[in-house]
């Protein structure tokens, strides 16, 4: 059973049709890029995708459950609970430090557990800077605190809207090599990229055009890449 | 983490957090200073409103059956009737004793004087040392109940320093028309006798009144063989506005049931005082001045009916200011509420942190403008009534609870807004 499942999810605006007819199937474990222009329909299907929204028409399958019905209350459990977000311009509550940022996701799921969250401040390579403010951080830095909140509460899915938007070469290197260890570690992720070279490093790329899927590449240099480094970190 | 956030958003926001405080201050100080002057005015208003005089008359049963029957003051039928001086001080002994703040007891005669001319002479009490049966002192006349009279030569007659018996004040009318003044005598003389009045004051009163004689009530007594008797008693109390209960008592005390008629005795209403002097007054008939008793109670009701009013417009004008800040404080950090929702938060935990620092802002705007509507109504006090008001312990709960409602219900637009706010369109910016 796919983790997730679209089946011919349409979302319409008026006349505008966002996605149009749409049908995607994300097994556990895998990492899939979805590209396109902008207008393409990307942040609708990640809207869909995150929980955020619901579409027109079509059925949104997670862990085998439809949630294109969901009512908003169910539909924030599920995001709570199974899903991990990462935003393009980060999203940090500016008043809280970089490890009560972490804490705030668990605090909302379960109980904030300072331990954990600086854990996971530290797998991103964050565990010194866990007591700044966010306006203490550059764009890499606070992109990676966004990276350890989606984290925190082992979600079954990580999403993440142009991940590496604002950020600068040696950064986005940096948050793409989390993410392959992310992916080493069996975690699916699904990211939403216009730029080519993220789109590139995923396992499977998908191309949204006018809210229609035209083209699904799968990377072939991407097993033997990761191969290792996947035994690596299994073993 | 609640209180991290909250801590957070209080020093991140300190400027809109102080806006708010300050517009709840404004709204508490009001309503304190008005419920407090409100609560305290009803008894300072009928002081300041004693001046317009007496609100009271007692006239003996016969004279005011005759004036009920043909509508005429006075005439020779009603001068038969009297009421007693040495019942006077039983006044200070009814139920509402301590709302009598002022009587003058009143004989009168019509005297002659030299020019030929009639007059009327009232024999009165000016500054009277009254020793009561209860052991208390009381100083009591018509100095106190003609405080408009406008004493053109000379002084008020102050019976307690003036040792001539003969001593008297006379209307503008009289002194005009018989060229006297201060300092002067004036002979009169009346069926019982005549005396050499010495006229220590002229007074204007701008109404009949000028046109007669006041004296010691002894002397008058002399002149018109009345000793120990008395044509009427002018008594001002303080009153509490009428009612229902009343009017129907004041129709007819008998009808009521007995539980009414203890609420309406105990009340200070005009007409339970009037009924208790004539209790006290033997064969008398005590009835209120309508004229003064319902201004009063229409000044009194209105006073306080514009005080409760500006209590409201107060808080109507602080909800709505809070109403602005928290909802603009709501607009400005629509994107912490929408990631807070996409990282899971309840609308409910939202609202909760929202709510929370309003309200703790609203209790910190509460004390504030408490203490600060405390001095305005000293202000209030001071400059209208010129005395301190007290402070009213029921306020405090008064005034914490309409804080509370007013700074919830100028949430409640901003709580409806944040509920609203979807985290994909405010974390697209959208």
């Amino acid at each position: 059973m796919s983790l997730l499942e679209l089946k011919s999810i349409s979302k319409i605006y008026g006349d505008l049709h966002a996605l149009d007819n749409v049908s995607l199937k994300v097994e556990k474990g895998e990492w899939v890029a979805i590209m396109g222009p902008s207008g393409s329909g990307k942040s609708t299907m990640m809207n869909i995708i995150g929980c955020m929204d619901k579409p027109t028409s079509g059925q949104v399958l997670l862990d085998g459950v439809d949630i294109s019905k969901e009512s908003d209350r169910n539909l924030t459990a599920i995001r709570r609970d199974k899903i991990g977000l990462i935003f393009q311009q980060f999203h940090l509550v500016n008043y809280l430090t970089a490890l009560e940022n972490v804490m705030v996701a668990q605090y909302y799921h379960s109980v904030p557990d300072e331990a954990e969250a600086m854990e996971a401040l530290r797998r991103v390579g964050l565990a010194d800077r866990a007591k700044h403010l966010p306006s203490q951080l550059s764009g890499g830095e606070q992109q990676r605190v966004c990276i350890a909140r989606a984290l925190i509460n082992y979600p079954e899915l990580i999403l993440a809207d142009e991940p590496t938007g604002n950020l600068d070469e040696a950064n986005e290197n940096i948050v793409l090599e989390i993410f392959r260890q992310l992916h080493a570690e069996g975690t699916t992720l699904v990211v939403v990229t216009h730029d080519p070279e993220v789109g590139e490093v995923a396992q499977r790329t998908v191309v949204l055009e006018y809210g229609k899927i035209t083209r699904e590449i799968h990377n072939e240099s991407f097993e033997a890449k990761t191969a290792p480094a996947l035994a690596e970190a299994r073993n | 983490m609640f209180f991290r956030m909250i801590r957070g958003a209080f020093v991140r926001q300190k400027g809109k957090m102080l806006m708010i405080a300050l517009t709840i201050a404004l709204g508490a100080s009001l309503a304190t200073a008005m419920l407090n002057v409100m609560l305290d005015v009803g008894d300072k208003i009928n002081q300041e409103l004693k001046t317009y005089g007496a609100n009271i008359t007692v006239v003996p049963k016969s004279s005011s059956v005759l004036n009920n029957l043909y509508e005429v003051e006075g005439g020779e039928e009603a001068q038969e009737a009297f009421l007693r001086e040495d019942e006077l001080g039983k006044i200070k002994t009814i139920f509402w004793a301590f709302n009598i703040v002022d009587f003058a007891p009143f004989i009168d005669t019509t005297a002659d004087l030299d020019s030929g001319e009639e007059v009327r002479l009232v024999g009165t009490w000016f500054n009277h040392h009254l020793d009561l049966p209860t052991g208390e002192m009381l100083d009591t006349g018509v100095a106190n109940l003609r405080t408009w009279w406008d004493i053109s030569d000379g002084v008020w007659l102050d019976e307690q320093a003036e040792s001539d018996p003969n001593a008297a004040m006379i209307g503008a009318m009289v002194a005009r028309r018989e060229g006297v003044g201060a300092g002067d005598t004036l002979h009169v003389k009346t069926r019982y006798g005549e005396a050499d009045l010495k006229v220590v004051g002229v007074f204007d009163a701008g109404s009949d009144e000028d046109e007669e004689i006041y004296a010691p009530m002894d002397l008058v007594q002399a002149l018109s063989d009345t000793d120990g008797y008395l044509t009427s008693i002018e008594v001002s109390a303080l009153t509490t506005p009428d009612n229902e209960l009343a009017i129907k008592a004041a129709k007819d005390p008998s009808a009521l049931s007995v539980s009414q008629y203890e609420t309406w005795y105990c009340t200070a209403y005009v007409s339970s005082i009037c009924y208790q002097i004539q209790e006290v007054i033997t064969d008398s008939v005590a009835s209120p001045v309508r004229q003064v008793a319902d201004s009063e109670g229409a000044i009194l009701e209105k006073t306080e009916f514009l005080m409760v009013l500006i209590t409201i417009l107060s808080l109507v004008g602080s909800g709505l200011g809070i109403c602005n800040l928290v909802t603009a404080s709501v607009m400005e950090r629509s994107n912490e509420i929408g990631l807070l929702k996409a990282i899971g938060a309840k609308d409910s935990a939202i609202s909760g942190i929202v709510l929370t620092e309003i309200v703790l802002t609203g209790i910190v705007g509460a004390v504030i403008g408490y203490f600060v509507g405390f001095g305005f109504a000293q202000i209030i006090g001071h400059t209208v009534f010129g005395s301190s008001i007290e402070m009213k312990a029921m306020v405090i709960p008064i005034v914490a609870m309409l804080t509370v409602a007013v700074t919830l219900a100028g949430s409640i637009p901003a709580i409806r807004m944040l509920l609203r706010l979807r985290p994909a369109e405010v974390l697209h910016g959208r």
